[in-house]
This record gives structure tokens, C-alpha cells and sequence, in this order.
């Protein structure tokens, strides 16, 4: 929509830092910029030993056979552990379509008992958005399992809703959009803004978001950028001193 | 009884006309050219300016009506307002459940399953079309007109109790919010949650309408024209602004004290938060300051397009949300280029202006007896749609 006139823009922005990721992944990373650091996950690098919860529904997983090894969960633990080497990266995914905030929260405790994760990335907000769930719940709900995970001695990621140009006049994402940014900006946690990438790479025409498309390579593709992103997110929000892997910033 | 003002004031119908537009504008999603509505630069949108002057025409309307022919005939009058409103509401539903079916039948992008899933309401219609003709299943962006019709249906006791004692329906309709927030009320929505626009808040900027038109804005004419007034709307304007902007550039929220971002968010449009009352009242006090009511520039040529929609407000309205689905229609299936966006608004807006037109064009023709039926009697009416 701003058309082509941003992207070699964007280019020019981006320099040479980003070469590992490929260009469509690339266009997008001025947006993966954390604005709170990750100390856990500081101290998790610095003990060689980074465990990842990410909780999340439908838009957390792809369908198929290969679906969970293409998924952005299995692609965040890959770039990291191709990445960061000496480190002994897990990344435990708790994925299920159709759930609520408050259902994740739900599930929490024993997911965090269980992986003891220094780092929660936390999918959520298009299923409180479809059944139109009390946004004052919707907030309530997040404030505790960022709580949840804060005692638990883990930093929290939240990741909003996917940007879905098909489904955008039946989907009002709005207020979930400004409460999960509000609830992050206030409990002082980073939001990774994948909604505003994924409607940068429409925009830009990276990748054909309105297409009808059964097959998976788009859906793949864009996972895998997902998981890349977040990868140099997490990185840099953690050792914000240093460059970061892939150069961003 | 409080008197009933004879003129109608042509800057209801001009600022209605644009809230109009406005809302066309911003309900077509991802529309590149909705930047310049007034949502993007400040707490209120054009939902304030379209209850707050429904309002005040259905005061201005039927406030005459109940002072010449009574209380029951002027409730009959507005009722009957009401059911014409939810058959427009029930005709827009009919359309979206067809946008809504065909996408469901074209599309299916395995990045997309979760969101397919809120089609899954096509599989139970019997439910779906029932709660949405209680008015609890309201789908996006059709929220504005269930919430016009309970004010409507609401509208003849307060409308009795405003002729007779302004200043009590006032309070009593304030209290009413203060209550609401007090004990969180709202009406249950399907399939989950609470109305969008909860009539129990939107209720006092109706009501606030309404106590203007009759006769309130002389009382209020010495505070809204002071120079202290004035100069604290335009401060609070620039607040306002200044906060916005924090909304599209997230670097300047770290200017925002910690303090000052506590206590304002969030900005809680169901509800209507009070920030938002005061940013509406803020624009109005501006307006009023710029705009007096014999400007001469309102009988031009220029602001016709949007004095005309806004005297056919609801046909206005309905057309715009039919026209906010095609809009995005033919960005998701035609082309999503900016300038696709600009031609989409443009005649949106031409169509909106067009039907108007023609809706007032045979109005006149049918009073002048040239229509298929005899004029009808309806002094009512003569300052046209409420």
C-alpha cells in the first residue's frame, strides 16, 4: 500500500547488517526492535543454558505433517541454536488453536513447573478477539500470566495477532491490539509487534497474504521469518550492550 | 416547558454529514486514506459527534411533536424511528452473512486456520441469525445502529422528563453513567462479552444532545464562548494530540511520565470514557467558536455534499457500511495499491452524496405532490430525519 517506494528505503536502513536472514525476512526487522531488556535471559546465556516456553493458538502452528518442524516455535529454537553456540537451547511449545488468554493462563503454572523456562513467549489475543471476550478480562487475564511467569523467574514476550487481510472485516482486533500494547508498555515487558510485520510484508508485496492459496509454502515461509525475527528480538533485548548475532542494531 | 428552537441549525446536518463520512472512511479495514480521520489525532472519533448530534435533531424533532400533539403521538414517532432503524439493521446483517458465507467459501490459507475460525458461526445460522436479531450478535462494525435504536426506544420518557425539567433529565442521565461505572453495567453479548458501545455510558452524550437542542447550548452560550474556556479546550486538544502521536511513533511514549500514561489508560471507547467526552467537548467548544450558526458559507455550494448526508443520516449511515464491505472487497480481491485505497474513498464518498441527493430530491417532489402517494401530512418532520 505505501507501495515500492518504502521498501528500497528499508534496504538502505537495513545496510548490510542483517545478511544470515533471507531479504524477505530482512525488510521487516526495523520492526522487531524490544524496547525493555530480557535480563533472564542474560543470565541464561551467560549459564549456557536457555530454556523457551512459548505458549500460543492456531496462528502458533501450521497444519501437515511437517507442520510443528516448520512452525515459528521449532524455527526460533533453530536460528537460536545455529546462533548461539555453546548454549544448550530447548524450546517447549504449549500450542492449541481456540484458546483464550485466560484458558493459556489456565495452563500456565504447569507448563512453567515443568519447563522451567527463562524466557515465556506468549501468542495470544485473535481468539479473545473472536468470541469478543470482555477486553477488561482479556487484560486481567494477561496481567496474571505475565505475573505468573514473572515469579516464576522467567521474562515474558508477548506476540500479537497475526495481520489477516481476508478475515480483517470480521476480526475486530482493535482493542485486544491496544490492550496487549498497553499491558506490556505498563508492566514494562517487550511486544513483538508481529501484526505490523506481517502487514509490512503485504504491503510491500514480500509475501501474498490474500492469497487463497491451500499450499503451505507462503504459510511456511512466513513462519520461518517469524522465527528469525524473534530469534535477533530476544538476542538483542538481552544483551542490548552487544551486537547481536545478526547485526540488528 | 422548555421551548423547542423553530430554525433547524444547518452545522448539525454539516458536522453529521462529515462524522459520516468519517465513519465510512474508517470502517473499510487497512484503509490508507482513514488517516486523516480524527480518531488518528486524539481520543474521540466520529461516533461521539454522530450520537451526540442524533441527539440533538431527535430532540429538535420530536421535542416539537410532543409539544403539539403530545406525549403518545411523539412516542409513537419515535418508536416507529426505532423499528425503521433495526430493519436497516437487519438488512446490513443480510448483506455481511453474504460477504461472510462467500469469503468462507473461497478461502482457505493454512496460515490463516485460527482466524477461519470465525466463520465457524455459519455452522450454527439457526443461533447466529436469532441472537443477531436480539441485537446481541452484532458483527464488526455494526454496532452504532443496535446502540441508536435502544436510545431511541429509550428516548420518549427522558424526552417527557427533558421538556419538563432540563436540568433533572440531565443529572439523572449522568448519574446513570456514574452508576454504570460505578457497578460495571452493560447489556450481554453474543457469543461472548458485552455490547461494543454500551448504552448505558453513550446514553449521556445522546442525552446531552438532546438537552442542548432545548435550549441547553443558550445556557451553556457564556461559559463555551469565554476566552478561558477556549483556551483550555485548545490546551487539552494538544494534549491529546501530543498522545496520539506516542500511538504511531512508540519512541516518543518514553516522553510520556509514567504517571500520566497510568492514570489515562486506557482510553475505554465502550464505555465512553471520560477523556473521550472531554476531547469531543473540547472539538465542539472549537467549532461552536468557529463556526457561528449564520455563517453564510453554509448555504454554499461547498459544504452541500456533506450538509445533504447528513439530513439523511440514516440511509447515509446504512450505505456507508454497505459501502465499507465492497470497499474492502475490492481491495482483497481487486488491488490493495494506495491509490486503489484513494479511488475507493473518493466514490464511497460520491455514492454516499449521490444517494443523498436523490433520497432529498424525492422528499421535495413527494411534499410538492408529484411522488406516487398525496403529500402526507407531517409538520413533524419539516426539519427533516431525526
Amino acid at each position: 500500500m505505501m507501495g515500492r517506494w518504502v521498501l528500497p528505503a528499508l534496504l538502505v536502513l537495513a545496510g548490510p547488517a542483517w545478511a544470515e536472514h533471507p531479504a524477505e525476512c530482512r525488510v521487516a526487522a526495523p520492526l522487531a526492535v524490544s524496547s525493555f531488556p530480557l535480563p533472564q535471559v542474560a543470565r541464561a546465556l551467560a549459564a549456557k543454558k536457555f530454556a523457551i516456553l512459548v505458549v500460543g493458538a492456531g496462528s502458533s502452528q501450521l497444519p501437515g505433517s511437517n507442520g510443528v518442524k516448520n512452525a515459528y516455535p521449532a524455527r526460533l529454537q533453530q536460528v537460536l541454536a545455529d546462533n548461539l553456540s555453546g548454549v544448550e537451547v530447548k524450546v517447549t511449545a504449549d500450542v492449541k488453536s481456540k484458546r483464550t488468554a485466560a484458558e493459556m493462563v489456565k495452563a500456565l503454572p504447569a507448563d512453567l513447573t515443568a519447563t522451567k523456562p527463562a524466557l515465556l513467549i506468549w501468542q495470544t489475543g485473535t481468539t479473545d478477539a473472536m468470541l469478543a471476550v470482555d477486553p477488561d478480562q482479556f487484560s486481567q487475564a494477561l496481567d496474571r500470566g505475565i505475573n505468573a511467569a514473572h515469579s516464576a523467574g522467567a521474562d515474558v514476550v508477548l506476540i500479537n495477532a497475526q495481520y489477516s487481510p481476508r478475515t480483517e472485516s470480521m476480526i475486530a482486533l482493535g482493542t485486544y491490539a491496544e490492550d496487549m500494547r498497553w499491558v506490556a508498555l505498563q508492566q514494562e515487558i517487550p511486544l513483538f509487534d508481529r501484526f505490523a510485520i506481517m502487514r509490512l510484508w503485504s504491503d510491500l508485496g514480500t509475501f501474498d497474504l490474500y492469497s487463497a492459496t491451500k499450499k503451505l509454502d507462503i504459510a511456511e515461509q512466513v513462519h520461518d521469518c517469524i522465527g528469525r525475527l524473534l530469534a535477533d528480538f530476544v538476542i538483542a533485548a538481552a544483551k542490548p550492550e552487544e551486537q547481536p548475532m545478526n547485526g540488528s542494531r | 416547558m422548555a421551548t423547542v428552537p423553530t430554525e433547524r441549525d444547518l452545522r448539525l446536518d454539516l458536522f453529521r454529514g462529515l462524522a459520516l463520512w468519517l465513519i465510512f472512511l474508517d470502517h473499510i479495514p487497512s484503509n490508507a486514506v482513514s488517516w486523516i480521520t480524527i480518531r488518528n489525532y486524539g481520543f474521540s472519533d466520529a461516533t461521539e459527534i454522530f450520537v451526540f448530534i442524533s441527539g440533538y435533531t431527535a430532540a429538535f424533532v420530536y421535542g416539537r411533536a410532543m409539544r403539539q400533539f403530545g406525549f403518545i403521538v411523539a412516542s409513537a414517532r419515535v418508536l416507529k424511528r426505532a423499528w425503521q432503524i433495526y430493519v436497516a439493521h437487519v438488512f446490513l446483517l443480510a448483506i455481511y452473512l453474504a460477504e461472510i458465507a462467500y469469503v468462507a467459501n473461497s478461502f482457505d490459507n493454512p496460515l490463516y486456520s485460527e482466524e477461519m475460525g470465525v466463520l465457524d458461526f455459519l455452522k450454527n445460522p439457526d443461533v447466529t441469525i436469532f441472537q443477531a436479531l436480539l441485537l446481541k450478535f452484532k458483527p464488526v462494525n455494526m454496532d452504532v445502529l443496535p446502540l441508536y435504536i435502544l436510545l431511541l426506544a429509550w428516548f420518549p420518557p427522558m424526552l417527557w422528563l427533558l421538556l419538563r425539567a432540563p436540568s433533572i433529565a440531565l443529572i439523572s442521565s449522568a448519574s446513570l453513567y456514574v452508576l454504570m461505572w460505578f457497578f460495571e453495567w452493560n447489556l450481554p453479548a453474543y457469543p461472548s462479552g458485552t455490547w461494543v458501545f454500551n448504552p448505558f455510558a453513550w446514553q449521556l452524550l445522546f442525552v446531552f444532545g438532546a438537552w442542548c437542542a432545548l435550549g441547553g447550548s443558550q445556557n451553556l452560550a457564556r461559559w463555551i464562548h469565554s476566552r478561558t474556556v477556549i483556551g483550555l479546550a485548545i490546551a487539552y486538544l494538544g494534549f491529546a494530540f501530543a498522545i496520539a502521536m506516542t500511538w504511531y511513533f512508540p519512541h516518543l511514549a518514553a516522553f510520556v511520565p509514567k504517571f500520566v500514561g497510568d492514570a489515562i489508560y486506557p482510553i475505554d471507547k465502550t464505555n465512553l470514557d471520560v477523556l473521550r467526552i472531554m476531547h469531543f467537548l473540547s472539538l465542539a467548544i472549537i467549532t461552536v467558536a468557529l463556526v457561528p450558526r449564520d455563517w453564510p458559507a453554509l448555504k454554499s455550494r461547498i459544504f452541500w455534499p456533506a450538509i445533504v448526508c447528513g439530513q439523511h443520516s440514516l440511509e447515509t449511515f446504512c450505505l456507508g457500511v454497505f459501502l465499507s464491505f465492497a470497499g474492502h472487497f475490492v481491495f482483497t480481491e481487486v488491488s490493495n495499491r494506495l491509490l486503489t485505497h484513494i479511488i475507493v474513498s473518493i466514490v464511497g464518498i460520491t455514492i454516499m452524496v449521490g444517494i443523498a441527493a436523490l433520497i432529498s430530491w424525492y422528499r421535495e417532489a413527494e411534499r410538492r405532490g408529484g411522488g406516487p402517494r398525496p403529500p402526507a401530512a407531517r409538520p413533524g418532520f419539516a426539519g427533516g430525519d431525526a
